[in-house]
């Protein structure tokens, strides 16, 4: 580990001031993975910039019933929330299916959206990866691809993104608020992480002088129903093989809304926008569903690894919509 | 590129200086001499560097020590009061949960933290009804253990040690 500055932040605009005037500077929060990669030798700022103290610990409720998560709430503490339980449960289990209950202790809302992935090849500096170095290759292709990418996947890196939080609060249309040295912004969660292409080294559209601050999550719709399901090598403390954020709302049998995002799958957590225009208005039976995951899923390239990934997404998509559909859901 | 910062470990204060590399468990074990938590992977993996920090269970590998300068941290040497153990580390012995004992110390403090979360009413993966206080059930303490690895196989000794000190109200 190289040695490093350290700057424990006072307020939110001095610690984008800090980090945006270094060049190797970047904010350290919950450390979880920032600390792991230090170690690792996978990446060797010059400055830490703390923001772990900063008062973004609150849940606050919006006259419009969205609720606003400051970027330091511990995700142990977010999942226990009250309004997230009974509002948002796919948020809830998605937060409680990652990690361990004392990696849930210290990691935040803002450091769990910007992991980085999982990808072994990534994690290990003696071999080449686009991601960690542009430019030098990608060694999971042609790898061992059973943990990569089946959907939006490049030529240039197949990784995925380890999440489950993010990809519940891609389903429910959240919005990350941040704060940059030209001053505040917003970006749909959505939209915030990138698919590869030929730049996979980018995770996301933030620069590094980017603080995100708060997530906003719009309130539900009036009879909204929603879970997440994980399916993965052990049956806790391990990341998605495939997982699914779900949310419908059915009325007289009719689809009214469906929102979903799969993780496990793609470079960025995976909205479902193929799956949700086929559920849309259509009857809420198993033959919808299935049309619906595999108009999905007619999209997805599996390596050769990891071609299991589709019929566990699909038989996952078809399961939970059953679940959140059913006359006893 | 060194720091100076204050830590309370086990009732006792502490200040030291250390290199801003160093992380909470090695200012633990090597500038201070706690040696209870353990060095097991070092990745955040195993939980046997886990800790209390101001009551809740954290692993120490994954924190720089510079960025808890002035936390309160009690480790498994200091459960232990002037009536004896910790009723949770009584509860290890009477129930046979630990054969080598190196992730114990780790297993002692999660399983500690993890009763105040329950009796907080904090859900779990396996709990059905998020609107429910969840009951620790087998299910349930294996689930919210699963940070805990024990490479000699106790697991099933430490769900009837959790058992025990939950049900004697040591939360």
């Amino acid at each position: 580990m190289n040695p490093f500055d350290y700057e424990r932040a006072t307020d939110a605009a001095g610690a984008v001031t800090s980090v945006a005037a270094r060049p190797g500077a970047t904010f350290l929060a919950g450390g979880t993975n920032l600390v792991d990669h230090l170690k690792l030798g996978i990446t060797s700022p010059e400055l830490l910039v703390d923001i772990s103290h900063l008062p973004l610990t609150t849940i606050e409720e919006e006259a419009d019933g969205a609720l606003v998560i400051g970027a330091n709430v511990r995700n142990a503490d977010l999942a226990a929330h009250p309004l997230v339980r009974s509002r948002h449960p796919v948020l809830s289990r998605a937060l409680l299916s990652g990690a361990s209950g004392q990696l849930r202790n210290l990691a935040t809302t803002g450091g769990n959206l910007l992991q980085r992935t999982r990808c072994v090849y990534f994690q290990d500096v003696t071999t080449p990866c686009n991601k960690r170095v542009p430019g030098s290759g990608c060694s999971a292709i042609g790898g061992h691809t059973e943990q990569h990418a089946i959907l939006g996947a490049s030529e240039h890196c197949v990784a995925v993104h380890p999440s489950d939080m993010a990809v519940a609060l891609a389903a429910l249309d959240a919005e990350v608020l941040f704060l940059g040295p030209d001053g505040p912004g917003s970006v749909t969660v959505e939209e915030l992480h990138r698919l590869p292409g030929d730049a996979p080294e980018q995770d996301t559209v933030l620069d590094p002088g980017h603080l995100i601050t708060a997530i906003r999550i719009p309130a539900p719709a009036p009879g909204a129903r929603s879970t997440y399901r994980k399916a993965r090598e052990r049956s806790s403390f391990a990341f998605a093989l495939v997982s699914l954020a779900a949310e419908t709302v059915v009325e007289d049998g009719v689809i009214a809304r469906a929102r979903l995002a799969l993780g496990g799958v793609a470079h960025k957590p995976w909205r479902a926008h193929r799956a949700e225009e086929v559920l849309r208005g259509a009857p809420a039976t198993t033959e919808t569903f299935t049309a619906a995951a595999e108009a999905e899923l007619d999209h997805a390239r599996p390596l050769e690894g990891n071609a299991f990934k589709v019929p566990m997404a699909r038989t996952m998509m078809i399961a939970a919509l059953e679940e959140l559909t059913g006359e006893d859901a | 590129m060194e720091s100076k910062l204050a830590l309370t470990v086990d009732g006792e204060e502490h200040a030291i200086v250390v290199d801003n590399r160093t992380t909470l468990l090695d200012a633990l074990r090597d500038h201070l001499g706690s040696t209870a938590p353990k060095k097991g992977c070092d990745h955040g993996q195993c939980g046997s560097c886990t800790v209390l920090e101001d009551d809740r269970r954290v692993t120490t590998c994954l924190s720089l020590a510079v960025a808890h300068d002035g936390a309160s941290i009690v480790t498994a040497s200091g459960l232990s009061g002037d009536d004896g153990l910790h009723p949770m580390q009584q509860a290890f012995i009477d129930q046979d949960a630990f054969q080598c004992g190196y992730c114990t110390p780790g297993q002692i403090c999660s399983a500690i933290g993890m009763l105040a979360e329950a009796a907080d009413g904090s859900p779990s993966f396996v709990t059905d009804d998020l609107a429910e206080a969840p009951s620790l059930t087998d299910a349930e303490i294996r689930e919210r253990l699963s940070g805990n690895l024990c490479r000699c196989g106790a697991y099933v000794n430490i769900v009837a040690a959790v058992k025990q000190a939950a049900e004697e109200g040591t939360a």
